[in-house]
């Protein structure tokens, strides 16, 4: 591979839109897990005590249920859709393809889409066999991935965006090994002397160094892309990678070991809360003076994520200093905050901007529009549309937020959730037979 | 000394200002002013293609012998950019201000990456290829109206 030559357009559809295809589905699967009552799993509730269920995982983010729904999130939903958008824009950002990209994207996605059923179904029963199962299947398709994603980064031209996404990979290379041993450990296979700790650094690995830097690294290009801002600040771009990563991996590290002094926490978590609201302070700024005056659904999306994310380090931060009062519910309410609101809320926005442009992309490269009836990325997924699943998605946020202590309000949270994400699976999968109507082959 | 990147680089947010100075106006429904901004817009972007088709293309294909590779990936981009812009062109003497958002945000998604992929990696192989006429090459961009 020569570095920095390659200028393909694009890889043939398929291989992003295979996993946007398949991410909603993880997404609906949480919100009715999210939705079902604790006694209702079980099957020994009763019509006759109907108020009497309970939603425990809004509580406890160590409950099982809570674990599974994190992994939905994260790996299911997140995960799928942030690696067919690697797929997608490692061309375009560092001029190198995907090695493979059609043989690696079937392979990671089909080893993908076995192992999280089982995984989250492991961690819900805690059935060895699916646990074992499905974190040997997950991994098998995400290190391929991971490991096709790396070559091409390797051999990457430096940017902001390029060494954002080859630290989120340093992320993955720790959250993977934790994970695994933890999938091991509740199998009962393998010995862990301090799980909570274990399960803390895989957190703090996952979701802020896998999925927040590589929302970060993308974000240094669509967020000037989509609505004509500046760049953000050079300076920022270049360092808040790295400052993120210089600080979580102590963070982490400290968990595991021991912390020799208290303020050495707070110091690194204030540090890290400072450094990812700096990021969306900055993304906000931008989008206040941009140049493109109208709005969109994707907008709403971003704003409503940079708000979630400022919200969640503040209260992470709150919670660092005041741990009495603010207990185990926080800790869930700062999850949904920082999954939820954030990293889906990113992701969504964007699914509605990346898969109609790809298919108008491909169509008009394969057939041309004309005769096809369509015109623009517009005929695919409509903004009236759009906007409607973002009102969705904000209505479940709003009714979520409040349940670690109005945990009924899991209920019709969790099934609005489910809505949105059955909206955004219809709209997307909807494109895609607009596109084959019109005479497009996902192939290439 | 990165001169073709910084004189492209600015040329493609020249063009960006102006695109969204006409976006804005059919957003408003503001037709005259919708016009104006519009034909700016297309007078900047297809003198850009021409600075680079006529002029920095041929050079980089001379210095590298890469007549087949990035800049004919470029140039068949530049063949769907000008179609777009003969599509919005019919969108706006219609005054179909609904089609004309369709296409204008294709058009940027399509502008904007293409200009990535131009300005994170074309542009700074073309200083390194050229640095001997770097400074001469961006004055005959300069003239090309």
């Amino acid at each position: 591979m020569r570095p920095g030559l390659s200028l393909e357009q694009a890889p043939p559809f398929t291989v992003p839109l295979r996993f946007y295809l398949a991410a909603p589905f993880f997404l609906a699967a949480a919100g009715l897990l999210a939705a079902w009552p604790d006694g209702a799993w079980n099957l020994d509730w009763s019509w006759d005590r109907p108020w009497g269920w309970t939603w425990g995982w809004t509580s406890s983010r160590w409950s099982p249920r809570a674990i599974a729904l994190t992994h939905l999130l994260a790996l299911g939903f997140l995960g799928l859709v942030m690696l067919g958008s690697l797929a997608q824009m490692l061309p375009v950002v560092a001029g190198v393809p995907l090695p493979a990209s059609l043989a690696v994207s079937r392979l990671s996605h089909a080893g993908l889409l076995a192992g999280i059923p089982l995984l989250a179904g492991g961690m819900l029963t805690l059935a060895p066999w699916a646990l074992l199962a499905g974190a040997g299947l997950a991994s098998l398709g995400l290190a391929l991935f991971a490991g096709a994603a790396a070559l091409a980064l390797l051999h990457a031209r430096p940017s902001p965006t390029v060494w954002a996404m080859r630290v989120a990979l340093l992320g993955l290379l720790i959250l993977w090994p934790l994970g695994a041993w933890l999938a091991a450990w509740l199998a009962g296979l393998a010995p862990a002397r301090d799980p909570i700790a274990l399960t803390g650094a895989h957190a703090l690995a996952g979701l802020v160094l896998w999925v927040g830097l590589l929302v970060v690294g993308v974000s240094y290009q669509v967020v000037p892309m989509l609505q004509v801002t500046p760049n953000y600040p050079p300076r920022l771009a270049r360092w808040l990678a790295w400052g993120v990563f210089a600080l979580a991996l102590p963070l982490a590290a400290g968990g595991l070991a021991g912390w020799p002094a208290a303020w050495l926490e707070t110091g690194l978590t204030v540090g890290l809360a400072a450094a990812l609201a700096t990021y969306a302070l900055a993304t906000l700024d931008l989008q206040r003076r941009r140049r493109r005056k109208l709005g969109d659904a994707t907008l709403d999306y971003w704003r409503l994520a940079m708000a979630s994310l400022l919200l969640a380090c503040g209260f992470a931060v709150g919670r660092q200093a005041w741990p009495e009062a603010l207990g185990d519910a926080w800790e869930v309410f700062i999850g949904l905050l920082f999954l939820l609101g954030f990293a889906v809320g990113v992701v969504n926005g964007m699914l509605f901007k990346i898969v109609p442009f790809l298919a108008w992309f491909h169509l008009n490269t394969q057939v041309g529009m004309r005769g096809t009836g369509l015109t623009s990325m517009k005929d695919f997924i409509a903004d009236a549309d759009a906007r409607r699943q973002f009102r969705l998605h904000l209505g479940a946020l709003g009714l979520l937020l409040p349940s670690p202590w109005l945990q009924g309000l899991a209920l019709p949270g969790g099934l609005a959730l489910a809505v949105s994400a059955g909206m955004l699976g219809w709209l997307l999968w909807r494109a895609r037979r607009v596109f084959v109507a019109a005479g497009g082959r996902e192939g290439g | 000394m990165t001169p073709i990147a910084d004189y492209l680089t600015e040329d493609h947010q020249h063009c960006d200002d102006l695109f969204a100075d006409a976006e804005n106006a059919v957003g408003g429904r503001d037709w005259d002013t919708a016009q104006t901004r519009f034909q700016d817009f297309q007078r900047a972007t297809l003198a850009h293609f021409a600075r680079e088709e006529e002029v920095l293309f041929p050079a980089f294909e001379a210095a590298t012998g890469m007549a087949g590779g990035p800049t004919q990936v470029m140039r068949a981009e530049h063949v769907q950019m000008r179609q777009t812009l003969a599509d919005l062109t019919s969108a706006l003497a219609r005054r179909d201000a609904q089609v004309y958002l369709g296409l204008s945000e294709t058009l940027l998604m399509l502008m904007r990456q293409h200009n990535m992929k131009e300005e994170q990696i074309l542009y700074p192989m073309s200083d390194r290829a050229l640095a001997a006429e770097c400074d001469e090459l961006v004055d005959r961009m300069r003239r090309v109206k």
